[in-house]
């Protein structure tokens, strides 16, 4: 972990390197577009800020070297909030007001970006928030390019359901993300015919989880599914397998791989827990594996293990961007925004993702997968799912003005 | 019926894990009427070097049983030296240096080993008790609470130490005019306190992430434990331990893991108002 | 000179400080280091707040933060339920104050000692914390206003014009209303220990036994400074809330330890040595948290542990007393050696 640490901010220079090589290269005058990047590598989520923020890195520098953006080199700046909300708002204003980013990408939990959300939109800056989450953001100025319930929870619940059983106990972490997840997980095993003993949540500090392990076995469900958030919480999967329970009652997450959680469980504690995302380290196609050879050759020994989405989204959000300001031909944020409205794809390591002008969210390709030792294996895809949970309450282009994340009415 | 048998259990781990966590910190506050706010951090340094030192290869029992309280004990041995002499007899500014300690070990170990989670699988397999599964590592922490408190009061009852411990407790000059040097016994006191806290953070490495800022999830409940409890090291700790950790334990079944906490932190403040020397101030006052 | 004369002197200089601070700095600074300046002038009133209550209350508060908060989240509720912020200053300054008031009650008429109040007032802001942690379901809120765990408030309202909900207050605007409440606050604390209450609240915490022989109500006086203090850290929380927004952070632990160890390193008993230690050290661990791979707590941790040891008086009386042995003037008398009033 150390070591990742300190390789981490060593690359920053890495990429500061890259910059001059291109404006040699390019016009003299050009001054770089900066890009403001704002993720935990400290704290309780650096398991998914690090590989985050080295995607976000490998991204830059594979576009300087390729000639940067319309002739101009691309500055990265990233920012590190340590896992403390108030920080990302000041990095947030740090950002919009004296770096003048042309966009920012940042935000890893939900509470992040709502933090952040607001400021940027105050301060004119363009966002992208690259993570998995519960769906349902609607502003003009926010682009979120990771999946939602309608594409992940919605493939997970239906798989446990007939694969374990129909009584399901759901754990959450105890902020917007796990409250409205657990709703979504809730409305997904109804419409399956199966139904949700109890919810229970944890705030993101706690890491006894003794007391609710013996709540789970009282309830005695079919299948437990957890949304829990951070490095505090992998104890839950760790105290789980220790009062050996892994083998008694099976396990689904909307969470767990997010980061590199499946690198800190023993292949005891975590083979077997079944996850959704939009992409997997381990997804067999010509594209993710030309891409790991490049990000391996990049990073040689020291390259982080990606995991499910987050850090991929990261790389793919930045893609999108890129191409939008390509279309463009500017860095305007009101032209790019247009721009990106226009039907923005990329085709890359995680497959085909599709903009969806009226919600700003991402049409992806989902997959089912298990842990397995420390790794994952992949079960089912799902190829190119819309962001229907969104679509179904947004729609940008008929309420331009709209600001305001809609928490999708789940009748329960 | 193993419903029941399944609460009791957990609220028997809930208090061992309270004395377990609490226990270094009172004997050091017991016995010298300081507070280290450092505790949490000497609790973070003794579950690193129980990590470390498995993850060298040692055996996780050795690397827990006797690496952890060696380190830690030498290390508060360190600080006895360089600051906490400094300070006798100003339980503030006591206070305050053991809270800066506190800080600066958390930023010095964060960035020695940078801010991330590891930690160790907890051994010992599983136990089946009715149709309920517990872990066999709570069952052992529980054995680990009663052996550690037997210790404690072992100690202090029948050995010799214990007896010119407790001699100096309670009247520093005369122990020092019967031939004993209050500096050598606060001293040993002190490492014996940070040995403790070392034994427990690797106690609870197991069930909990290894990071740099771990000791603040455990010193505020250390420090509300060992105030509630007053000044007898073992009854103090025992009690308020005990009536602590049922209300937590029980008020997270009935509820939340946090409404259990506040619960807990509502209970210490009642009683501190109504006992203002902690339970062992009115009641068990004559005990160890 | 008299001690109203030095009091009169003191804020005299303190205005003048804070009325260059608002003409000039608006102008100089980008937007970002105005933000940055305001949240540093509401700390600063933290810090002020538990210099009162310390210094001249000899009240030991780990827990300022509680206050702080609670002012924070009252405005941000009220402001909310009224879509008004102006009116909801008062409302935040009540909780604020009503909170102090009760939690001093417990305390002060409970004959509780020292160091107990310290666990006390330490286990109320942990307390606050862990149940605003815990607020995040949609049944937790008050009116409109969902709490949000902890995710905060991230709507909190800014401040407007009284009477004019829609003419929202600007950064500069905002500075300026946090500068004249601090430069408020330090005028009106150095004026309450002119007072008889204030003589008569320095006179307990130099040596409370005395006092109590000597008629005084200890208990009542500490409860008045104690409430004091609260009030003035509720309005810290306003201006905070103003410049990011009110989340769980605010009780946290950390934010409890900052405040003590400014008022520490300042020195116990004054005021402008707090406010200025404040600053200095968030300055100081800004700039640390640029440094890559450095760790600010370290260095917090650091002046904390030097300024215990070194100059367990803090840096404002020690720089005093240094002075005045340089310059030594027999026949006026030292502010150190005049314990009745806090030096300055």
């Amino acid at each position: 972990m150390a070591t990742e640490r300190r390789r981490l901010l060593k690359l920053a220079p890495a990429t500061a390197l890259a910059a001059p090589v291109v404006m040699a290269r390019a016009a003299l005058g050009n001054d770089p577009i900066k890009v403001v990047g704002i993720h935990d590598t400290s704290g309780g989520l650096d398991i998914y800020g690090q590989p985050m923020v080295a995607c976000l890195d490998y991204a830059v520098a594979e576009l300087n070297e390729a000639g940067g953006l319309l002739g101009r080199p691309v500055q990265l700046i990233n920012y590190d909030p340590q896992s403390n909300i108030q920080l990302y708002t000041q990095f947030a204003t740090q950002a919009a007001t004296r770096d003048r980013a042309a966009v920012v990408h940042a935000g890893i939990t939900s509470a992040s970006r709502e933090a952040i959300r607001p400021v940027l939109r105050r301060y004119n800056t363009l966002y992208f928030y690259n993570t998995q989450y519960e769906g349902g953001v609607c502003d003009r100025n926010a682009f979120c390019t990771g999946s939602t319930p309608a594409q992940n929870v919605n493939k997970l619940v239906p798989h446990v359901l007939s694969t374990w059983g129909k009584r399901l106990y759901v754990v959450a972490a105890d902020y917007n993300y796990g409250q409205i997840t657990s709703k979504w997980i809730t409305k997904y095993a109804r419409e399956g015919g199966g139904e949700v003993l109890a919810v229970d949540f944890f705030p993101l500090d706690v890491t006894d989880f003794g007391a609710a392990i013996k709540k789970i076995q009282a309830a005695r469900p079919d299948a437990v599914v957890s949304a829990l958030v951070g490095g505090n919480h992998v104890g839950f999967y760790r105290q789980w397998a220790a009062a050996g329970l892994k083998s008694a009652i099976p396990m689904a997450s909307t969470t767990l791989g997010g980061g590199n959680e499946s690198l800190l469980l023993t292949p005891e504690e975590g083979n077997g827990i079944v996850c959704a995302f939009s992409y997997f380290q381990e997804v067999d196609t010509p594209a993710n594996k030309a891409f790991l050879q490049r990000f391996r050759a990049k990073f040689g020994a020291r390259t982080p293990y990606l995991g499910g989405e987050l850090a991929m989204r990261t790389y793919t959000g930045f893609q999108l961007w890129a191409e939008g300001v390509r279309r463009a031909r500017t860095t305007d944020r009101m032209k790019v925004i247009e721009a990106l409205e226009s039907g923005v794809s990329h085709d890359g390591p995680a497959g085909r993702t599709v903009l969806d002008p009226k919600t700003h969210h991402a049409t992806v390709d989902v997959h089912l997968a298990q842990v397995a030792d420390r790794g994952f294996k992949v079960l089912q895809t799902f190829p190119q799912q819309p962001p229907s949970d969104t679509a179904s309450v947004c729609d940008l282009a008929a309420n331009p003005g709209s600001n305001t994340q809609h928490v999708v009415d789940v009748r329960i | 019926m193993d419903l029941a048998l399944a609460v009791g259990l957990q609220v028997l781990t809930g208090v061992a894990m309270l004395v377990i966590v609490s226990l270094g910190l009172a004997v050091v506050f017991g016995m010298m009427r300081v507070i280290n706010l450092a505790h949490g951090e000497f609790m973070m340094l003794g579950a690193f070097a129980a990590v470390l030192a498995s993850g060298a290869g040692l055996s996780l029992w050795v690397a827990m049983l006797v690496v952890a309280p060696v380190a830690v004990g030498l290390f508060g041995l360190v600080v006895e030296r360089l600051l906490i002499r400094r300070l006798y007899g100003r339980m503030v500014d006591t206070m305050l240096a053991t809270w800066g300690l506190s800080l600066a070990l958390v930023g010095g170990m964060t960035m020695l080993v940078g801010n991330s989670v590891s930690g160790v699988s907890a051994p010992l397999g599983s136990v089946a008790i009715g149709g309920f599964r517990t872990s066999g590592y709570d069952l052992f922490l529980i054995g680990a609470a009663v052996a550690l408190s037997l210790g404690v009061w072992a100690a202090l009852r029948f050995t010799r130490w214990g007896l010119v411990a407790r001699g100096t407790m309670q009247d520093a000059e005369t122990a020092s005019a019967l031939g004993v040097a209050p500096d050598r016994v606060y001293a040993a006191t002190f490492v014996a306190g940070a040995a403790l806290s070392g034994l427990a953070g690797a106690l609870l490495a197991p069930l909990s992430g290894v990071v740099p800022t771990m000791g603040a999830a455990y010193i505020a409940r250390a420090f509300i434990t060992v105030i509630t409890g007053g000044a007898a090291i073992l009854a103090g700790t025992l009690s308020a331990s005990g009536l602590l950790g049922t209300v937590s334990t029980l008020g997270t079944f009935l509820s939340t893991p946090v409404l259990g906490e506040v619960a807990m932190l509502a209970v210490a403040i009642v009683l501190l108002r109504l006992l203002p020397r902690g339970i062992t101030g009115r009641v068990f006052r004559r005990a160890l | 000179m008299t001690a109203a004369g030095r009091a009169a002197l003191h804020i005299g200089a303190a205005a003048a400080l804070a009325a260059a601070a608002v003409t000039v700095l608006p102008g100089a600074l980008e937007l970002f280091a105005l933000i940055n300046a305001t949240v540093w002038a509401a700390m600063a009133l933290l810090a002020l707040s538990l210099a009162f209550a310390w210094g001249a209350g000899g009240i030991l508060c780990f827990g300022q933060t509680a206050f702080f908060g609670l002012g924070g989240y009252a405005y941000a509720v009220a402001g909310i339920n009224f879509g008004d912020g102006a009116l909801a200053v008062p409302v935040a300054l009540a909780v604020a104050t009503l909170a102090a008031a009760a939690l001093g009650w417990l305390m002060f008429y409970g004959r509780v000692g020292d160091v107990y109040m310290g666990v006390i007032t330490l286990t109320v802001t942990l307390i606050l914390f862990k149940f605003a942690n815990s607020t995040a379901g949609e049944q937790w809120r008050i009116g409109a206003a969902p709490l949000g765990g902890f995710n905060g408030i991230p709507q909190t309202p800014p401040l407007n014009w009284p009477g004019e909900p829609d003419n929202a207050l600007t950064p500069e605007q905002v500075f300026v209303f946090a500068v004249l409440c601090l430069f408020g606050c330090y005028a009106a604390v150095k004026l309450v220990l002119l007072t008889r209450f204030g003589r008569v609240a320095v006179a307990i915490k130099e040596n409370e036994l005395r006092a109590e022989l000597l008629g005084y109500d200890v208990r009542a006086h500490r409860l008045g400074v104690f409430t004091i203090g609260g009030a003035m850290a509720g309005l810290a929380g306003v201006l905070f809330a103003n410049c990011v927004f009110v989340s769980p952070t605010m009780f946290s632990l950390a934010y409890a330890g900052q405040v003590v160890i400014w008022v520490l390193v300042g020195g116990v008993g004054t005021f402008a040595g707090p406010m200025a230690a404040c600053v200095a050290l968030q300055a100081l661990t800004a700039w640390a948290g640029t440094v890559p791979g450095f760790d600010p707590n370290l260095l917090l941790g650091g002046v904390l542990l030097l300024a215990v040891v070194a100059v367990p008086r803090g840096l404002l009386p020690t720089a005093q007393s240094l002075l005045v042995r340089l310059r030594p003037r027999p026949r006026r008398r030292g502010a150190e050696e005049r314990p009745m009033a806090p030096a300055e």
